[in-house]
């Protein structure tokens, strides 16, 4: 089934075009809470970067202020010198699946392109191709409850990439998930990500998840949110079930586990013993 | 999602006792009722012979039986009055609460300003609001509407606004995120998902729109200018026609029974497919 791309890896640290950089960019929210501060961090094009920390380190708000659904306090988002991306560059895969429960697979993965006025018609070779893409030919009759976790999740992806955004924001998107369905998952996304060159932002909070996809992890620490680290993944792709049980995978583990035991050390640090 | 074939597996002696109570509880559930309501038809029969109680007073149920069947022409016409009064007013109610619901849910400020209003006109008894517009209406079938549809529009508004305003949040920046605009979030977002609010205020509207009805009938009925079902019991109460108030009543309260039985149908094959409260409940 699964078809192993000969090609060189898409790009590891720092390779391909600059996509997007936030420079500077802090947020307070209304409540006094400083979700983040002073973040600067470059995507490239082709990037596959996980964003790991603890919870309350403002990973999410972070996508969140790059998906547009939030506006940024303080600094700037640098769409190559537009200050906000094209719509249709986008696609976000949120924590749950987050379906219309009443409707069926197909026309949730229609959804997209319905709202941009694309008939059912016209969306069905791109929708039934996406559903492909995600292993659920066959299913585009079912409700979303009629399906399990993995599945949903995988509507949601298949939805996210239906107008072939540039890049997929992914906000701990398989947490909920058991593990061997997560695996699978993580491989599939994998294997559609070298085979379509997007560009993905994931949010996690597992480090053996963004070691596993990442071409780069960047560590983020709490009080007040901020990039505590970046580190680059140094392991080529296609990476499957060997890697997944390689040392080398479980090296970088420790490695990327030390930076982030190091983030969690740095806020509790000075909280516990400052005065 | 596949069907477990009982026969087919040799259940343990828990699991033979579920089967077995399951199956017992299918039954009761439609004997049981049946049973105490043909007892109490038996008891409110032996009472009438028993005590000698005369028919213009307690009527014995076979001698209501013979009036429903003497009088249908009759009854029938005005269970016919009353009828076109509980769906016009009820049909009302749904343009009614559903356009106001929709019109709240585009401006927080027009559901503040209005939905006290639509609070008073619940909470004041319809009783009293009638000689109002009793005075100020000319037409007969429009002050019966007018009642009946205050009455039963307000479980439509109040459902369908919290409906409509229930969606969940990740849902309504994914249509934000593709650029959707109001009314496309309202015709494939909101709308579907106030679905199941709306249809349990229309389950409720419903038997709400015929009380409106007779209740109106009633009060109008007493200026002699009605002719449904609730002035054929004003009428028969006058005459003594015991039988008679007793056959109306009982096809009020078959009319009501069907009206939930309809809507309760009509709610399930919209919602079987999706909403949890349609759906069987599994183990």
């Amino acid at each position: 089934m699964q078809e192993k791309v000969a090609q060189a890896p898409a790009s590891t640290s720092g390779k391909g075009p600059m996509l997007l950089a936030l420079r500077g960019v802090g947020k307070v929210f209304s409540n006094g809470v400083t979700a983040l501060s002073d973040v600067d961090l470059t995507i490239r094009e082709g990037d596959f970067l996980s964003l790991l920390g603890p919870s309350g380190c403002g990973k999410s708000t972070a996508l969140r202020l790059i998906a547009g659904l939030a506006t940024p306090t303080s600094g700037l988002l640098d769409w190559r010198g537009s200050s906000a991306a094209d719509r249709s560059d986008i696609g976000f895969v949120f924590q749950e699946p987050t379906l219309l429960p009443w409707a069926d697979v197909f026309d949730n993965v229609w959804l997209p392109l319905r709202l941009k006025g694309v008939s059912r018609a016209k969306a069905a070779p791109v929708v039934m191709e996406m559903l492909a893409r995600v292993h659920l030919t066959g299913f585009e009759k079912a409700v979303p409850r009629e399906l399990s976790g993995g599945m949903k999740m995988r509507v949601s992806i298949a939805r996210a990439m239906v107008t072939k955004p540039r890049v997929l924001l992914m906000d701990e998107p398989f947490a909920a998930l058991d593990e061997i369905t997560r695996f699978k998952l993580n491989d599939d996304l994998l294997e559609l990500w070298q085979d379509e060159r997007f560009t993905v932002v994931f949010v996690t909070h597992s480090v053996f998840e963004s070691v596993f996809l990442s071409s780069r992890v960047v560590v983020m620490a709490a009080r007040p949110g901020r990039v505590f680290k970046e580190l680059a993944i140094d392991a080529s792709y296609p990476r499957n079930e060997v890697f997944r049980t390689s040392p080398a995978y479980a090296a970088l583990c420790r490695q990327t586990s030390d930076v982030l035991i190091g983030a969690i050390n740095s806020t509790a640090g000075p909280h516990h013993d400052g005065h | 999602m596949t069907a477990i074939d009982h026969t087919a597996v040799t259940l343990d002696p828990e699991e033979a006792r579920r089967v077995r109570q399951e199956r017992l509880e299918r039954i009761g559930r439609w004997l049981l009722p049946l049973a105490i309501m043909v007892l109490a038809i038996w008891l409110w029969d032996r009472i009438c012979v028993w005590n000698d109680i005369p028919k213009y007073i307690l009527p014995r149920p076979g001698v209501v039986l013979q009036t429903l069947f003497g009088d249908a022409g009759l009854l029938f016409s005005s269970l016919l009055v009353t009828l076109r009064i509980t769906f016009l007013s009820l049909l009302l109610a749904v343009i009614g609460g559903v356009g106001l619901a929709v019109l709240f849910t585009q401006s927080k400020w027009v559901e503040m300003s209005f939905f006290p209003f639509a609070i008073v006109l619940q909470v004041t008894p319809i009783v009293a609001i009638f000689p109002l517009i009793n005075i100020y209406v000319d037409n007969q079938t429009t002050k019966l509407l007018l009642c009946a549809w205050i009455v039963a529009f307000f479980p439509i508004l109040s459902n369908t606004t919290l409906g409509l305003n229930s969606v969940d949040r990740n849902l309504r920046d994914m249509f934000k995120l593709n650029g959707a605009t109001r009314w496309q979030q309202l015709r494939y977002l909101r709308l579907p998902a106030a679905m199941p609010y709306f249809l349990g205020g229309l389950k409720i509207a419903g038997g709400l729109s015929l009380i409106g009805a007779v209740v109106a009938e009633f009060v109008a009925g007493a200026q002699g200018q009605s002719s449904g079902l609730a002035s054929r019991i004003i009428e028969a109460g006058y005459r003594l026609n015991a039988p008679r108030l007793f056959a109306a009543l009982i096809l009020i309260s078959f009319t009501g029974i069907l009206i939930f039985l309809v809507l309760s149908l009509i709610s399930h094959l919209i919602l079987r497919r999706w909403h949890e409260s349609a759906l069987k409940q599994e183990r």
